[in-house]
């Protein structure tokens, strides 16, 4: 016999022998254990005391209010008819302290409150493979907390708070130290921030709903190469806040009606080597506000109906901005300086009053998105009152008649004759 | 009737009425006359609230006039130059005044029927000669039957049939009892008619007499006579 | 009044320029919106159509229309009819005629083509705007006895309302930008009729720029239903304002 043949033999065999072993060691220890008025056991924390690991613990309608369970084996928790989880305003409900954790269809409510802990309704602690599925949270501190945390899934969870103070509120779902997250379709609302990231990276959030939150629908820092896909943000109280972070994706998400003051689409901070594609911006206040972003690839997103479609701070490098819609916004870009360092081409500018006479698509005259009025408004905000002022609209045409107070750098030199469908 | 107190009415530096002091009867007819910018458009329009006086007061049957509108039911009006809004046909207009005026009444129709006023209905007023708008001044006046008319020179530009038929109108109202008050320079037209002479010169009363003292006082024998001796006489 | 206002109505929708106002205005929307395929863009010629071109034929239609008027006044003035009756009929014909064309020539296009809300604010300031001018107009009739000195007025005051109040309001702002001058500024918009409604619609138009930048006062005072309210009672004000003083100076008038 061959060597090599005896070697494949010899492995054949180990593998026969292993899946063997699997499936009686699975036969015998994976058992469900179940929870409820009338079953086994009465309550979740005995079944996890009688569990062993891939063991499935079945939790019947019901109240239950235990206090802190910790769930410290790889067991998945799963409810059936949505029993209750009850923190009484004083417990984190569930700490997983195990990998290889699944929890489903529990509503977990009213967790404990402490600044200093952040007890949220589901926390898990240094855990892989954790999923965490088809929940309802409600009027929790925390909602889904994971810290040092990898290759974890979050999704379709309902969570909700009713909060009014912001320092009375945690957030929606929050990751921190953590890697290679799933958070897939998830309605986040009411809380601090709907999505929290710090230190975390190659995540996918995809298909998230965060709304009506008190701070930012969405809000990471120093979490690179994460990428966002078809997620929408509506109506949080400052947008979404995006800081120091480097190669983010963020591709087909909607940003709607976040107003306010100090209250964007998205908030670039500090960011670099980010790509953003078809993302729609609609009735902001501002759509995208840059400060101290460099080369950022900004392609095919539409910004409409914004009061300001982008704003650009004059320590912006390097960004290239093209292909994108500006419709029926007050002013389609704005910013803080004189020096331009960032590329326009081939957008379509609804306020554009060139014409195409080689009919490539193209306007032959440059167009210059920066008006004077936004320049003004910029220095001096309340002047916003005199806006559409007759006045101000013959300063407007002259100004784009004879560029003085404007940038001349700040032009689009192929704009485009008709909108991009997108 | 009608009172007058203490009337005194300036435009600019002219004093067009200056301490007026008049009582007006029921069934006199009186005679406003007076050199040309005297004052007696300014004191019929007072009497009709459309010029509001400096000082005093007008009575109307022992009401003060001021802010009142009622009493002007009792008037008949025709202007010296009856001016309409142009557009407005002849049958609008009475229409319009009728509707303002739903008085209970029956409507003298005879002026409108002596001027032939049913053939003018559809005209508009830009297109009427000043005769013809002085005839619908006229019907308008006596249509409602009013105590008391203030005609404005009333014949001035009519045709000399449409001034009988006006002037045997006036007598047969003011034997009717009315009050009238009459402006004209023509002082022969005047002969048959007035009772009572009202003499007004630069905004003051110089006269108030009936026709027959002044006759009398200066031994004329026609009004027209003792009115000429009348302005000789503040001539000198 | 009910029966002199039949007679005012009558006749100013006979009027040649009355109509010719409605079909220029009807034009100019249709075409606004029509050739654009942008509605915004659509809009911002209604607004100027609003802001500008409604309050300058409203007051110059009305100046010349009461200045015509002179001897219908006259006329009625010796019939018992009380004087404010006259003047009332005059300017409510005025006014509904102004709103009426106003309505016919912009309304439908607004309708047709913007959402409900943006339409009812639209057409609410530009009938309120048009009656207010009907308004001014009256005052400067009154005032001046002289037809053309009573049209200069007129358009005096539209230039002043239309053109030059923004413009003193932005020497405000350059002037004191280094002051808090954010409270004045909405109280200063309040002596403009043309600057309330031009806000009133921006609110609307502009809101995600409005809601952000200018800050608190501006944003508690025309954002909120109350300051809504008082925006609209403010309008109000200046129909009534100038039509009460031009009816106190014409019940004493010497025709």
């Amino acid at each position: 016999m061959p060597k090599e043949a005896m070697s494949t033999n010899k492995y054949l065999r180990i593998i026969c022998w292993y899946t063997l072993s699997m499936l009686v060691y699975t036969n015998i220890a994976a058992r469900v254990l179940e929870v409820g008025a009338g079953k086994t056991y009465s309550g979740i924390k005995p079944a996890l005391a009688a569990s062993h690991n891939e063991d499935t613990i079945k939790v019947y309608k019901g109240i239950y209010k235990e206090g802190n369970i910790i769930i410290d084996k790889a067991v998945c928790l799963e409810g059936v008819g949505q029993p209750v989880l009850d923190g009484e305003l004083k417990y984190e409900i569930l700490s997983v302290r195990s990998s290889h954790v699944v929890i489903r269809g529990f509503t977990l409510q009213q967790s404990g409150r402490a600044a200093m802990s952040d007890p949220g309704a589901i926390k898990v602690y240094d855990a892989a493979q954790v999923l965490i599925e088809n929940n309802t949270l409600l009027d929790n501190y925390f909602g889904i907390y994971l810290q040092y945390a990898s290759n974890c899934e979050v999704r379709n969870n309902y969570i909700k708070a009713s909060q009014v103070e912001e320092s009375q509120s945690g957030n929606g779902i929050h990751c921190w130290k953590s890697d290679s997250l799933r958070i897939i379709g998830n309605h986040v609302s009411g809380h601090r921030d709907g999505i929290y990231f710090e230190f975390v990276t190659h995540s996918v959030i995809w298909r998230n709903i965060a709304q009506d939150n008190l701070r930012y629908g969405l809000h990471f820092m120093f979490s690179h190469e994460n990428a966002y896909i078809t997620n929408y943000f509506k109506n949080n109280g400052a947008g979404v806040a995006v800081m120091f972070t480097k190669k983010v994706v963020m591709i087909n998400n909607t940003f709607e009606e976040n107003w306010g003051d100090a209250a964007y689409g998205v908030l670039f901070k500090e960011l670099s080597d980010c790509y953003l594609q078809g993302n729609n911006f609609v009735r902001n206040t501002t759509g995208i506000f840059f400060d101290g972003c460099n080369r950022l690839m900004i392609e095919q997103n539409n910004f409409s109906r914004n009061g300001w479609g982008m704003r650009l701070q004059a320590n912006c490098t390097d960004n290239t901005i093209r292909r994108n819609n500006f419709r029926g916004n007050t002013f389609d870009v704005a910013t803080n300086g004189s020096l331009v360092l960032n590329h326009f081409s081939e957008n379509y500018w609804d306020k554009y009053e060139g014409y195409d006479l080689n009919k490539d698509g193209l306007g032959d005259v440059p167009y210059h998105p920066l008006s004077l009025y936004s320049v003004i408004v910029e220095k001096n905000p309340p002047a916003m009152l005199l806006y559409r002022s007759f006045m101000i609209t013959l300063l407007d045409k002259t100004e784009k008649i004879i560029p003085s107070l404007t940038p001349d750098s700040f032009v689009d030199k192929t704009p485009k004759m008709r909108p991009y469908i997108l | 009737m009608i009172t007058i107190k203490d009337i005194s009415k300036r435009f600019g530096k002219l004093q067009a009425l200056d301490k007026v002091n008049l009582q007006l009867h029921a069934s006199e007819c009186i005679a406003l006359i007076g050199p040309n910018g005297c004052g007696k458009t300014t004191l019929i329009k007072i009497i009709l609230g459309m010029v509001r006086p400096d000082a005093g007061t007008v009575l109307f049957k022992g009401k003060d006039v001021r802010n009142e509108d009622a009493y002007r039911r009792q008037i008949g009006y025709m202007p010296q130059i009856g001016r309409y809004p142009e557009h407005m046909t002849v049958g609008q207009i009475l229409d319009m005044i009728k509707g303002i005026r739903s008085d209970e009444t029956a409507l003298d129709l005879e002026l409108y029927d002596q001027f032939g006023m049913e053939e003018l209905l559809q005209k508009k007023m830009r297109t009427l000669s000043g005769g013809t708008t002085q005839k619908v001044s006229a019907v308008l006046a006596f249509l409602f039957r009013p105590q008391v008319l203030i005609l404005d020179e009333p014949t001035a530009g009519l045709d000399p049939v449409a001034a009988d038929l006006l002037k045997e109108k006036i007598i047969k109202e003011r034997n009717a009892g009315r009050l009238i008050l009459i402006t004209s320079h023509i002082l022969s037209e005047l002969e048959d008619l007035v009772s009572h002479v009202v003499f007004l010169q630069e905004g003051k009363l110089m006269l108030h007499k009936s026709a027959l003292a002044l006759k009398s006082d200066t031994g004329a024998n026609s009004l027209a006579q003792s009115i000429v001796h009348l302005l000789k006489n503040v001539a000198t | 009044m009910i029966r002199i206002l039949k007679y005012v109505v009558i006749d100013i929708v006979k009027n040649k320029i009355i109509i010719a106002y409605t079909l220029m205005l009807a034009l100019f929307s249709w075409s606004a919106f029509g050739l654009e395929d942008n509605t915004a863009k659509g809009l911002l010629t209604v607004l100027n159509l609003v802001l500008l071109t409604v309050p300058l034929m409203s007051v110059l239609f009305a100046t010349i229309y009461v200045y015509n008027s002179g001897e219908f006044i006259e006329l009625l003035v010796s019939q018992p009819v009380k004087r404010s009756a006259i003047w009332r009929a005059l300017f409510s014909g005025l006014s509904l005629s102004m709103v009426m064309a106003f309505l016919t020539g912009v309304g439908i296009p607004l309708l047709v083509y913007t959402d409900v809300g943006t339409a009812l604010i639209m057409l609410l300031s530009g009938s309120l705007l048009s009656v207010i001018f009907v308004a001014i107009a009256f005052l400067s009739a009154v005032i001046a006895r002289d037809k053309a000195k009573g049209i200069g007025v007129s358009i005096l005051l539209w230039l002043y309302f239309a053109l030059l109040f923004d413009g003193l309001v932005l020497f405000l702002f350059f002037q004191f930008a280094d002051y808090p001058i954010e409270k004045i500024v909405v109280l200063l918009s309040a002596l403009s009729p043309v600057d309330l409604c031009r806000i009133l619609i921006l609110l609307r138009l502009d809101v995600s720029a409005m809601m952000g930048y200018t800050g608190a006062v501006f944003k508690n005072f025309f954002g909120s239903n109350g300051g809504l309210v008082v925006s609209f009672l403010l309008l109000v004000l200046w129909v009534i304002m100038p039509f009460y003083f031009s009816l106190r100076r014409f019940k004493k008038k010497d025709l």
